[in-house]
C-alpha cells in the first residue's frame, strides 16, 4: 500500500505551518540570550525603532507558572533575571511584517553580567561553577549483574577503551513553527510537532488554563527524529504568549540559522569500557561508565541515560555487567531527543571496542560477535530473559552473506597491497533495540486509542500519534482496515487535534505502529463488539452494521482500548532490573569504506542492513525507515559535527553543519527477517529508532580495518583520522 | 517595483518590495506554498523552482530578477507522471519533496544528461534527512523508464 | 534597497561610473545567501545584469576560448568544445554546489566575489584566464593571477564590470583539478587545487588555504627545476613559502598543508618520475 498522504507531498499540496494563511497574523521572533550563564542587568531596546508597533512579552506577562512542564519544572518559558545558556529565550517580540521584526530582534540588547559557565562534560566543575545539586550531576543510573570486579580480577584478558561521541542536529527539512490564536475563550495552538498531548499539558501548566480553553493540533510535520518531541512546548508557549497579548494570531517559524544555533541536539557522550575476556572470546565481565552532556536544563537527559545504559552492554550474553551512568548539567544549549535516544552512544562505544577487543585477541570481529549474541534463554544487562523465537546468529549470518564479507575482505587486502593511496575495508556491528517506553513507562502513559464507526458507514482512527514522514497514517489505515477486512481507503484517520482524539502518548520511542498499533487492533475488536458482532465478521458486515447503527441512532459508535502491559513483563526501577522492553529489535549491519589516503576523506561504499523487526507491516515504508536512519547514522559517523565557541554552535547553518547528499551514500541494501511478536500490530516490533544505532560503528570499524587506525571517537572527519594516522 | 514575468505558462504582473526574494513572492504573495524554504542559502534545494527551464533555489533570487522570464513550480507539475516516486517510497515527511520532485522531472525532461551525470549527482542539490536518497533515486529512474516507455508506445 | 534595470551594456556601466556603490548582480547565489537577515545588504544599490544577454555567450577564436561577463557554470558543463579542450573547466563546474547553484552562478560573478574557497578561479587561473573589465570610460586587461590584492579585495575599481574572460588556447599536457571538502558534493572547498603544464610553463593553483586563490611560485619552480621529491614531505618547504593555511569551521591549517602536499605528490608522481 503506497503512503496516504504521498500525493499531497509530491505535489505541495501537504500544508505545513508556515504555509497556513492566516487573517491579520502577526509574525513573531524571540531575543535570546547572548552569554551562557549570568544574571541580566538590563535590555535595551534600540533608539531607532518604534516599539510602540510591537507586541512585547517577557517572563511577566505568563498567566501560570514560568516552568515548561517535562520531567523537571527548572526551565523556564521566558528567562527571568537569570540566562544558563546561550540563546535562551528572554523575549518576544510580533509585528506584521516579518521583515521588520527580524529587524528588531538585532535591535533589542540583552546585558548579561557573566557568571563562571561549564562548557566541558568531561572536567570536573570547579565550586564556582556548581549550579545542580552538590556536583552538577542532574541523574545518576547504575545497572548491576553478578559480580564485576571478581571476574575482571579473574579474566585472563582485560581490555580498555575511551570513546566519544559529539552533539547532533537534527536537520529535519522543516524547521520548527508554530501558529496560535483565540477562538473566543479557546486558545488554539497548531504546528510541527510530534506529541500533541506534550503540547496540551505545557500549555495548562503555564498559562494556567484547563483543556476546555487550550487545544492542540498538529499541522502537518517535515521530519521530527525526536527533534519536535519536547522542543515543541517552547514555541508552542512563544507563540501562545504572543498571540494571547496581541488578542491577533501569531506565526513563530524558526529559519534554519536559528533553528541549528537554539534547539535541542543528541547528546555528546564519554563511554568507559573494560571488558573481561576468555581467550577464546568468551565476555566474561563488562565494566562500562557512560556520561552524557545534559546541557543547561533537564529537559528528557534522564530518560536518555536510561535508555543509553540499558543498551550501553550490546546484544550480548555476559554475567556480570555493571554499567554507572550519570548525566551532567552543562551550560550548553539543553540537548533532548533524538531518535535512538541515547542507545546510538552507547552501542556506538561497545561495537567500536568489541572490534577492539577482537584485535586484542586476534579474533575475526565477526566470530567474536557470534560467540557472544544472546540465545533464547540468555538475560540481558538488567537480568530481562530473551526468549523470543528470534535468531540473533542468523542476523548476522545473512547480513555477511548479503554483504559477501569473506570474499570482500580478501579483495580487500590484495586491493590494499596493490594501491598507494586507497584504502579499503568492511566493518560490522550487530545492536539492539527496545521498542516502546522502558520499564513501566507504558503502563504510566496510560495510552487510549479509539476505531470508531461513523454514521454514514466510514471508520475513523483517533489517536493522538502523528505523521512525520514515518508513515503512521499508512500503518494505521492498513492495521484497523486488516482488523476490520476492510480497503485501507474505507477508513479515515482524525487529525492529531486535542479536542478529536485520546491520549494515545507521544509519538516516539518506536512505539506507534507496535504499542498503538496494537491499540488499535483492540479498539477495532471492541467496535466490533459494541455492533453485537462476532469476532469473524469483517468487511461489508461490519459496515452495514455501523450504518445500521448510525441510522437508528444518528450518531457514532466508538471502538476503544487502554494500554495493558504484555503478560509476565515485570520492571523494578529501584534495582534497575528485569524486563527493559516488551519486545527488542535485533540487527546486523555491514559497512564497506574506501578511504583516500590523500586527504583522508572516506567513502562508504556498500551498505547491508538486516534486521528482524517482527513482522514488516508495509516493506515500502520498513525499507525507507531503515535507510534514513542508516543514512542519519553514516553522518554522524563521518562528517556531522557541531563545532562550540563559548557555548554556542559556531556552524548553525546547512553550508558548514554537512550532513550527506545523495552523492556521499552508496545504496542501503535492506533485508528484514521476520519473527512475528505477539503483542505488536500484526506481529510487528518497532523499527523507527533501530537504524541509526549500527552505521556509526559499521562505518568507523570498515575505516579501522582499511586503514590500520584505531580512532575512537566520532564524527571521525578526515582530519581526525588524519591525526590518527600521521 | 512593478514586476512582470511567466507563472506556470500564464502572464503575472504584481508590485513587490524590491527585498523580496522570488521564494518570497511564491509563497507570501501568490500562495504558491508548494515551494519550501529549508535553509535559506541555496544549500537544501526545497526551494527549486524552474527559471526559464533550468532548475534554481528561489531562495537566492531576488524577484526582479525574473522580469521577463518563465517561472515554473511544483503547483504546475502533472502528478500522473509522479508514480513511481509514490513506489518507491521517494517522499516521507514531505518538506524535500517538492523540491526533489522539480529537479525528478526536469532530469525526465532531459535525459540526456544523463550521458555526463548520474542520478545521484544530479539530485546532489536537494538535501533530505528521511528517505537515504534510494528511493528518491529508484523513483526518478522509474519515472525516466515510464517516460520512455510511454514515447515508444505512442 | 535601490535597484538599477539598464537594458544594454553602455547604460549599464553610463549608470555604473554614476552610481559609485552600486553592487552589479547576475546569478546573485553569493550575494543572496541569508538575505532575509543580511539587513545591511539590503540598504544598498544594485545594477541587475540579467537584461545583458549578450554578455552570455561563449566565443572561440583561432588564439582563444571567451567566456562572457554572464557564462554560468551549467554553459560550461554542457559546452563539449570546452570539455574537450580545457577539461577542468567543467570539472570544476560541476562542484560548484548543485544543478541549481551551476544554472545561476556565473564565472565572472565568482572572480569578483573573491572568496579564497572559489571553485571556479583555481581552474581559470591555472590556465592564464585574463579579466576583460569595461567601464564608460574604457577596457582593461588584467591577468586573474593579479586581480586579487587581499582577503576579498580585487583591482576592479567600482565602475568597472567584468564583461569576458580571456583563455589562451594551447597545448596541455598536465591538467589536473581536485576540490577537497566535508563531502563529495555540494561542499564548499577546505582544500582546492589545480595544476597545468603546457608550453608556457607548469602553472600551480590553489585555494582555501591563503587569502585569496593564489599561484604557487615556489611550487612552480620545483616542478620546472626538476627537482627531486621522494615524499610528499618534501614538498612541504615549497607549500610554507605559497600558503598561508589557517585554523577555521571547515578545517585546520595542518590538514590543508598536508593534503595539498598529498595531491600534489600523487597527482605528479607519474609525470615528474617520482617515487
Amino acid at each position: 500500500m503506497h503512503r496516504r498522504e504521498g500525493l499531497a507531498k509530491l505535489t505541495g499540496r501537504e500544508r505545513y505551518v508556515d504555509d497556513l494563511a492566516l487573517d491579520g497574523c502577526l509574525w513573531g521572533a524571540t531575543v535570546r540570550s547572548p552569554a551562557p550563564r549570568g544574571r541580566i542587568t538590563a535590555i535595551r531596546f534600540g533608539p531607532d525603532v518604534d516599539w510602540s508597533q510591537f507586541v512585547i512579552v517577557d517572563h511577566r506577562d505568563l498567566p501560570g507558572p514560568n516552568e515548561v512542564l517535562l520531567i523537571e519544572r527548572d526551565q523556564p518559558v521566558l528567562a527571568a533575571g537569570y540566562v544558563r545558556h546561550v540563546h535562551e529565550p528572554v523575549l518576544l517580540l510580533a509585528h506584521p511584517s516579518r521583515e521588520v521584526v527580524r529587524r528588531a530582534v538585532r535591535a533589542v540588547e540583552v546585558v548579561v553580567a557573566p557568571d563562571p559557565a561549564v562548557l566541558d562534560f568531561r572536567t570536573p566543575p570547579r565550586a564556582e561553577q556548581i549550579q545542580y545539586g552538590p556536583d552538577n550531576v542532574m541523574k545518576r543510573l547504575r545497572i548491576e549483574k553478578g559480580d564485576v570486579e571478581r571476574a575482571l580480577a579473574r579474566a585472563p584478558v582485560v581490555v580498555e577503551g575511551v570513546y566519544q561521541t559529539g552533539a547532533q542536529e537534527h536537520v529535519y527539512l522543516e524547521t520548527q513553527g508554530m501558529a496560535a490564536w483565540l477562538e473566543g475563550d479557546v486558545l488554539v495552538v497548531t504546528g510541527s510537532l510530534q506529541c500533541p498531548y506534550y503540547v496540551l499539558a505545557a500549555l495548562k501548566h503555564a498559562l494556567g488554563r484547563d483543556e476546555t480553553r487550550v487545544r492542540v493540533i498538529q499541522a502537518a510535520t517535515g521530519g521530527g527524529f525526536g527533534g519536535k518531541e519536547e522542543f515543541p512546548s517552547h514555541i508552542a508557549l512563544h507563540a501562545a504568549l504572543l498571540a494571547l497579548e496581541a488578542g491577533r494570531p501569531v506565526k513563530l517559524v524558526y529559519d534554519r540559522g536559528e533553528d541549528m544555533a537554539a534547539t535541542t541536539k543528541r547528546h555528546p557522550a564519554r563511554i568507559r569500557h573494560r571488558t573481561g575476556v576468555a581467550r577464546d572470546g568468551r565476555l566474561l565481565a563488562q565494566d562500562i561508565e557512560v556520561v552524557l552532556d545534559g546541557g543547561a536544563y533537564v529537559t528528557l537527559s534522564p530518560v536518555v541515560l536510561s535508555r543509553a545504559i540499558i543498551h550501553a552492554a550490546g546484544p550480548y550474553a555476559c554475567e556480570h555487567v555493571r554499567i554507572d551512568g550519570r548525566a551532567v548539567f552543562t551550560n550548553a544549549v539543553p540537548f533532548g531527543a533524538f531518535r535512538g535516544f541515547g542507545a546510538p552512544q552507547t552501542q556506538f562505544a561497545n561495537e567500536r571496542h568489541m572490534d577492539v577487543v577482537a584485535r586484542t585477541l586476534a579474533l575475526d570481529p565477526a566470530e567474536l560477535r557470534r560467540i557472544n549474541l544472546i540465545r533464547d534463554g540468555d538475560t540481558t544487562a538488567t537480568g530481562q530473559v530473551i526468549r523470543d523465537g528470534a535468531d540473533r546468529v542468523a542476523v548476522l549470518q545473512r547480513a555477511l552473506e548479503v554483504s559477501n564479507y569473506r570474499v570482500r575482505r580478501e579483495e580487500h587486502a590484495a586491493f590494499n597491497a596493490r594501491h598507494r593511496f586507497r584504502r579499503r575495508g568492511m566493518g560490522l556491528a550487530t545492536f539492539f533495540h527496545g521498542a516502546g517506553f522502558t520499564g513501566g513507562g507504558e503502563v504510566r502513559l496510560e495510552s487510549r486509542a479509539q476505531v470508531a464507526g461513523l454514521p454514514d458507514g466510514r471508520v475513523e482512527v483517533r489517536t493522538a500519534n502523528v505523521e512525520m514522514g514515518q508513515g503512521t497514517l499508512t500503518a494505521f489505515a492498513q492495521i484497523v482496515a486488516a482488523r476490520l477486512g476492510l480497503s485501507p481507503d474505507e477508513v479515515l484517520i482524525a487529525p492529531a487535534d486535542t479536542t478529536r482524539v485520546p491520549n494515545s502518548g507521544p509519538t516516539v520511542a518506536s512505539r506507534t505502529v507496535m504499542v498503538v498499533g496494537r491499540l488499535l487492533e483492540l479498539a477495532a475488536d471492541d467496535l466490533r463488539r459494541r455492533l453485537g458482532l462476532d469476532a469473524a465478521a469483517t468487511g461489508e458486515r461490519v459496515v452495514a452494521a455501523i450504518r445500521d447503527r448510525g441510522r437508528g441512532h444518528g450518531r457514532e459508535i466508538v471502538g476503544e482500548a487502554s494500554y495493558r502491559p504484555p503478560p509476565g513483563v515485570a520492571w523494578d526501577d529501584g534495582a534497575y532490573r528485569g524486563d527493559a522492553y516488551g519486545a527488542f529489535a535485533w540487527a546486523a549491519y555491514v559497512a564497506e569504506v574506501e578511504v583516500d589516503l590523500r586527504t583522508w576523506a572516506t567513502r562508504v561504499t556498500d551498505f547491508v542492513a538486516v534486521q528482524e523487526v517482527g513482522r514488516v507491516l508495509n516493506p515500502t515504508l520498513a525499507r525507507g525507515q531503515v535507510q534514513g536512519g542508516v543514512a542519519q547514522g553514516i553522518g554522524w559517523a563521518l562528517m556531522e559535527e557541531c563545532q562550540w565557541k563559548d557555548g554556542a554552535m559556531a556552524n548553525a547553518r546547512l553550508t558548514n553543519y554537512i550532513i550527506p547528499t545523495a552523492d556521499d551514500l552508496p545504496p542501503i541494501r535492506v533485508e528484514f527477517l521476520e519473527h512475528p511478536y505477539p503483542h505488536g500490530a500484526q506481529g510487528a516490533k518497532g523499527i523507527g529508532e533501530l537504524p541509526i544505532d549500527g552505521p556509526a560503528p559499521a562505518v568507523v570499524n570498515a575505516v579501522a580495518a582499511a586503514t590500520g587506525t584505531d580512532p575512537r571517537d566520532i564524527p571521525l572527519t578526515p582530519e581526525r583520522l588524519m591525526a590518527l594516522a600521521c | 517595483m512593478l514586476i512582470a514575468f511567466t507563472l506556470n505558462g500564464a502572464p503575472v504582473s504584481f508590485e513587490i518590495d524590491p527585498a523580496e526574494r522570488l521564494l518570497d513572492v511564491l509563497r507570501y504573495r501568490l500562495g504558491l506554498t508548494g515551494t519550501k524554504e529549508g535553509c535559506g542559502e541555496g544549500e537544501c534545494g526545497a526551494c527549486t523552482v524552474y527559471l526559464d527551464d533550468l532548475p534554481v533555489n528561489a531562495c537566492l533570487v531576488l524577484a526582479w530578477q525574473v522580469r521577463g522570464r518563465r517561472v515554473g513550480t511544483v503547483e504546475a507539475i502533472d502528478p500522473a507522471i509522479l508514480g513511481p516516486l509514490l513506489e518507491h517510497g521517494a517522499t516521507q515527511c514531505g518538506a524535500c519533496t517538492p523540491g526533489v520532485v522539480m529537479t525528478a522531472c526536469w532530469i525526465r525532461r532531459h535525459v540526456e544528461v544523463l550521458e555526463t551525470h548520474t542520478l545521484r549527482e544530479l539530485l546532489a542539490g536537494n538535501l533530505c534527512r528521511c528517505t537515504g536518497y534510494d528511493g528518491i533515486v529508484e523513483g526518478v529512474a522509474g519515472m525516466i523508464r515510464e517516460a520512455e516507455r510511454g514515447a515508444r508506445e505512442a | 534597497m535601490r535597484v538599477l534595470l539598464p537594458e544594454s551594456l553602455p547604460e549599464a556601466l553610463a549608470l555604473l561610473s554614476r552610481e559609485g556603490a552600486a553592487v552589479p548582480i547576475a546569478g546573485g547565489t553569493d550575494l543572496l545567501v541569508h538575505w532575509p537577515g543580511a539587513f545591511a545588504a539590503h540598504d544598498r544599490t544594485y545594477l541587475d545584469l540579467s537584461s545583458l544577454e549578450t554578455l552570455r555567450a561563449v566565443h572561440w577564436t583561432e588564439g582563444e576560448l571567451v567566456l562572457g561577463g554572464l557564462t554560468t557554470y551549467w554553459d560550461v558543463v554542457q559546452d563539449r568544445e570546452i570539455g574537450a579542450e580545457f577539461p577542468l573547466l567543467v570539472e570544476a563546474a560541476r562542484q560548484v554546489g548543485a544543478i541549481q547553484i551551476q544554472a545561476r552562478g556565473t564565472w565572472a560573478g565568482n572572480i569578483v566575489n573573491a572568496s579564497p574557497a572559489a571553485d571556479g578561479v583555481p581552474v581559470l587561473m591555472a590556465y592564464d584566464a585574463v579579466v576583460v573589465l569595461e567601464a564608460a570610460g574604457g577596457r582593461a586587461e588584467v591577468p586573474l593571477d593579479r586581480f586579487y590584492r587581499g582577503y576579498r579585495e580585487t583591482v576592479r575599481r567600482p565602475d568597472q564590470l567584468v564583461v569576458a574572460i580571456r583563455l589562451p588556447r594551447r597545448r596541455y599536457d598536465v591538467q589536473v583539478f581536485a576540490k577537497v571538502g566535508q563531502r563529495r558534493a555540494q561542499a564548499i572547498a577546505k582544500v582546492g587545487l589545480a595544476i597545468t603544464h603546457s608550453p608556457a610553463g607548469w602553472r600551480v593553483v590553489a585555494a582555501s588555504v591563503a587569502p585569496t586563490v593564489r599561484r604557487c611560485p615556489a611550487l612552480e619552480r620545483l616542478l620546472r627545476d626538476g627537482v627531486a621529491v621522494g615524499a610528499p614531505a618534501d614538498l612541504l618547504p615549497a607549500i610554507e613559502r605559497d600558503v598561508s593555511p589557517i585554523d577555521d569551521l571547515r578545517s585546520t591549517a595542518e590538514y590543508r598543508r598536508q593534503v595539498m602536499a598529498r595531491l600534489l605528490y600523487h597527482e605528479l608522481r607519474e609525470r615528474c618520475g617520482w617515487p
